[in-house]
This record gives structure tokens, sequence and C-alpha cells, in this order.
């Protein structure tokens, strides 16, 4: 019996070959292998939002999907977000504008369902952005700042 | 979780060799949000786990042929709410696909899975009875194909055998103009099992079928032929009476934490009053020449 499989993948741009332990999450492997500890591990059941990252274009749970799963998939984490400069993107700049950030902890995720979202619609209403930030939980109850980050940052690249 | 043997078959005869040759001791992995947490939790300890995402028949597709629109086993909630047809033929599967639970599950979570995991609470079983979907299965004496009312049994159980996975749902492109609605009740808005699911549908011959879960074991359908609840013009007692009779085979848990058994069945209903309101409504009317 193997136990751990060698997958390609590419996260944030980058090709990686990494030999991953067939039961471990690609939460797990993300912040134990890759090193990318900017997606958080939370409630582990889908509900929360915390680990959520993009693959192939749509945002998941990274705590629901295994590692060996995104064999040749594409990954962006929110460590993928800013140029490779540092300079951070519209939206995370709209995030820091508004006041979106309070304890910070759902951040990350909050960040990847709304990346997610304005990439397949670039002018979202409230109710669009209500819809796809759904699966994100933030304790601090920061949702109208962080909903009104989305707008600002859809409006900056309209401009 | 505990470690397993991880494999991915590239074509479904290879996927029926496995589950045949390990039998409880393999599991499926489709979109994997029911089951990597019950590997989790350690409430599956499968010796081998089987990914049907590399076998190239199961490939996400939803394909016209021969009067039924087919969604491959691993076609997820998200295309499922995205594709043309989908919304034209079966309006009511969409509105289900579209509140399993948030953005990122949809993304994963198929529409086999969802039925294949067994949930009364499914938010597709409802509409998939409602529009007598049927279930296409590979074994190890070939393929069978079954009603989706046959398919589902219980809480957890499917009537799959050793050694059988789903390779589609086949849905009948309805042959005469039908109107349908599925609704459902949560606590909240957002991510939530429902306390009840409930789909109707009605046709232009008179008929209703009108199909509810998450109030017994598993999701039931019933049919009404008598043309009542389907006329616009009958008076909504006489509706409510039939519904009420409809409803008088639910049978919700007494120890629900999301709901007791007398709001279910009081909202029960009121849901089914609603659902079969908006189904007349969308009933395509013939105009007469
Ligand atoms: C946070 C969260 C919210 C959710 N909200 C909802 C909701 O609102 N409504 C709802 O209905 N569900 C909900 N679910 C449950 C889940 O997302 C669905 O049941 C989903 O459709 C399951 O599909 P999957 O592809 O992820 O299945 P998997 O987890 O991969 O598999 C589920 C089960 O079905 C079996 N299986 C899968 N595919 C096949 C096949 N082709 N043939 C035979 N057996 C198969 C597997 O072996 C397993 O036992 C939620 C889950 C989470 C984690």
């Amino acid at each position: 019996m193997r136990d751990t499989l060698s997958i390609e993948v590419k996260v944030n741009g980058i090709d990686r070959s990494i030999e991953v332990p067939v039961h471990h999450t690609l939460l797990d492997v993300l912040r134990e292998e890759v090193g990318l500890t900017g997606t958080k591990e939370c409630c582990v059941v889908g509900e929360c939002g915390a680990c959520t990252v993009i693959v192939d274009g749509r945002p998941i749970n990274s705590c629901l999907m295994l590692a060996v799963e995104v064999d040749g998939a594409e990954v962006t984490t929110v460590e993928g977000l800013a140029a490779e400069d540092g300079r951070l993107n519209p939206l995370q700049e709209a995030f820091l504008d508004k006041g979106a950030p309070q304890c910070g902890f759902c951040i990350p995720g909050q960040l990847m369902s709304a990346q997610a979202l304005l990439d397949k619609k670039p002018n979202p209403t409230v109710d669009d952005v209500h819809e796809g930030l759904a699966g994100n939980l933030c304790r601090c109850a920061g949702y109208q700042q962080i909903t009104a980050a989305v707008l600002a940052a859809a409006e900056v690249e309209r401009q | 979780m505990k470690t397993f043997e991880y494999t991915r078959p590239r074509t479904v005869a290879e996927a029926v060799r496995l589950l045949n040759e390990h039998g409880p001791d393999a599991q499926l992995l489709a979109g994997g949000t029911d089951l990597v947490i019950e590997l989790r939790n350690g409430w599956k300890e499968p010796e081998v786990v089987i990914d049907l995402k590399r076998i190239d028949e199961l490939r996400p597709s939803i394909t016209e042929d021969g009067g039924f629109i087919k969604i491959s086993a691993s076609t997820v909630m998200t295309d499922i709410a995205e594709d043309q047809r989908i919304q034209k033929y079966f309006p009511a599967l969409v509105e289900s696909a579209v509140v399993v639970g948030s953005v990122q599950i949809r993304a994963r979570a198929t529409l086999a899975g969802n039925i294949c995991n067994g949930s009364p609470a499914a938010d597709t079983a409802p509409p998939m009875l409602v529009y007598d979907a049927v279930v296409a299965i590979a074994g190890p004496n070939g393929m069978r194909r079954m009603q989706v009312d046959d398919f589902i049994v219980g809480p957890g159980k499917v009537a799959l055998e050793r050694g059988e996975l789903v390779t589609a749902i086949e849905l009948p492109i309805p042959q005469r103009p039908m109107g349908a609605a599925y609704t459902r009740l949560t606590r909240r808005r957002g991510t939530d099992l429902a306390s009840i699911t409930l789909c109707c549908g009605v046709d232009a011959d008179g008929i209703t079928r009108l199909a509810y879960g998450s109030v017994g074991p598993r999701a039931v359908l019933l049919v009404e032929m008598s043309g009542v609840l389907a006329d616009p013009n009958a008076s909504h007692e006489t509706k409510a009476d039939i519904l009420n009779e409809m409803f008088l085979g639910a049978s919700p848990s007494l120890r629900s934490m999301r709901a007791s058994p007398d709001y279910r069945r009081a909202m029960l209903r009121v849901l089914g009053a609603r659902a079969l309101q908006t189904a007349i409504e969308r009933l395509p009317r013939e105009t007469a020449a």
C-alpha cells in the first residue's frame, strides 16, 4: 500500500512537485508542506470558509479536499493575490480602506471567495456579494465592511 | 484521518472491479463534501478510497440524448445551475442546486453524490422525484437503470449492490408543458440543512407531482391525478384538504435539533400550498386558438 503520492500542482503560478500523504487534506499540505500559512484552519467541516482557496478558477474549502485531488490543477491561495513585488491587489487594498479586517482570521478566506466572485462577475450587486460570500463566516461580524470592500474593489476595476 | 489506499481508476470497469473486490472496505469519492468529513471524524474507515474524477466516462458533462438530459456522475451543482437546458426543462432542480451549502460546496458537490449519500434532507431529492429521474448504475453484471424513487431507500441507504456505482442521472424531458417549483425551510438564510424540502410540479393534463423530504427517513413522492390541485380556479380550502391528506404520511423526527415535529407538520402545509401555487403560475398556458 502506498501511503504517499507524488503530485504536480501549480500553486500561485509556481509549478511544484510534492510528495503528499494520501489522507492529508489540501489545507494540511498547503500549510505544512508548502509553507503557505495564509490559508486558515478553523471548522474543518466546510461551514466557515476560512480555508477557502481557488482551484482551477473556483473557490473551494481546502479542508474538504484531499491534496491528491489537486494533482494537475492550479491552486491560488491568499499569498497569490498580491503582485510579485508585494503590492496588494485592488481587492486587498479595498479591504484595508474599508476596515474589513477586524481580528483578521477569516480574511484570507473572505478574500479568496471575493476574488473568485469578481473574476466571474466583475459588476456584482449587493445580493451577489452576499451570496458569493455566504460560505465565509466572520465572528467579528464585519460583514458590512467586507461587502463594502468587495463593491469598492469592483468599482476600482471598472475605472 | 486514518490512512487508506487511494486509487483513481481511468475507466468505469476498473472502478467496478475495485469496488467489487473490496466491498464494504471501499468508499467512492466524488466531490468529498460528505465523505471527507466522515473520514476525518472516523465514521468511515475504508481500506480503499476510489476517486471517480479521473474516469473519462464520468467527466463532468450534461448531454441531451434520446429525450433525456444526462448528467454524468462527477458533474457538480455549479455546472447544473448554470446549464441552459437544465434551466429550461428542470427549473426546480436548479432551485434546489443553488441552495446546497455555499459557493465553495457547490463547486465540489455532485448531484450523484447528493443522492448516493442518502440524506433525508438532500435538497435535490424532491425535484428528482418530481421530474422522474432515472439513475444509471454500472456493476459487475453490466449496466442497469432504476427510477430514483426506487433508488432512495432510507437514511444513508440507496439501492446499490456490491460493486455498483452510479454513472449518471438521467432526466426525461417533459413531453407535456409543466410548471414546477422547489422550496425549503431553513432556520436561517445561508448555509443550513433544510428542516423541510419540497418540490411541486403540475402538468398540462392536470397531474400534480409533489415530493417532500427531511420529514421522515426518506424523501417521498405523491401523485395527484384528479386535477383539483392543478386547477387554478379550485378554492384554496379544497386544495388545503387534499394537501393535508397527502402529508399524513410525514413522520418528522422527534429528536431533531432543527425543528419540532409539530412545527414541521404545520410548515409542510404552508410550503406545499406555496410551491403548488408557484408551479401553477409557471405552467405555460395553451392559449385557445
Ligand atoms: C458545509 C456543508 C453544507 C452542505 N449543505 C448542503 C445542503 O444545503 N443541501 C444538501 O442537500 N447537502 C448539503 N451538504 C452535503 C453535500 O454537499 C451533498 O450531499 C453533496 O451533493 C455530496 O456530493 P459529493 O460529490 O461531495 O459526494 P461525496 O462526499 O464524494 O460522496 C458522498 C457519498 O456518496 C457516495 N457516492 C458519491 N458518488 C457516487 C457514485 N457516483 N456512485 C455511488 N456512490 C457515490 C460516496 O461513496 C459517499 O458515500 C453540505 C455539506 C457541507 C460540508
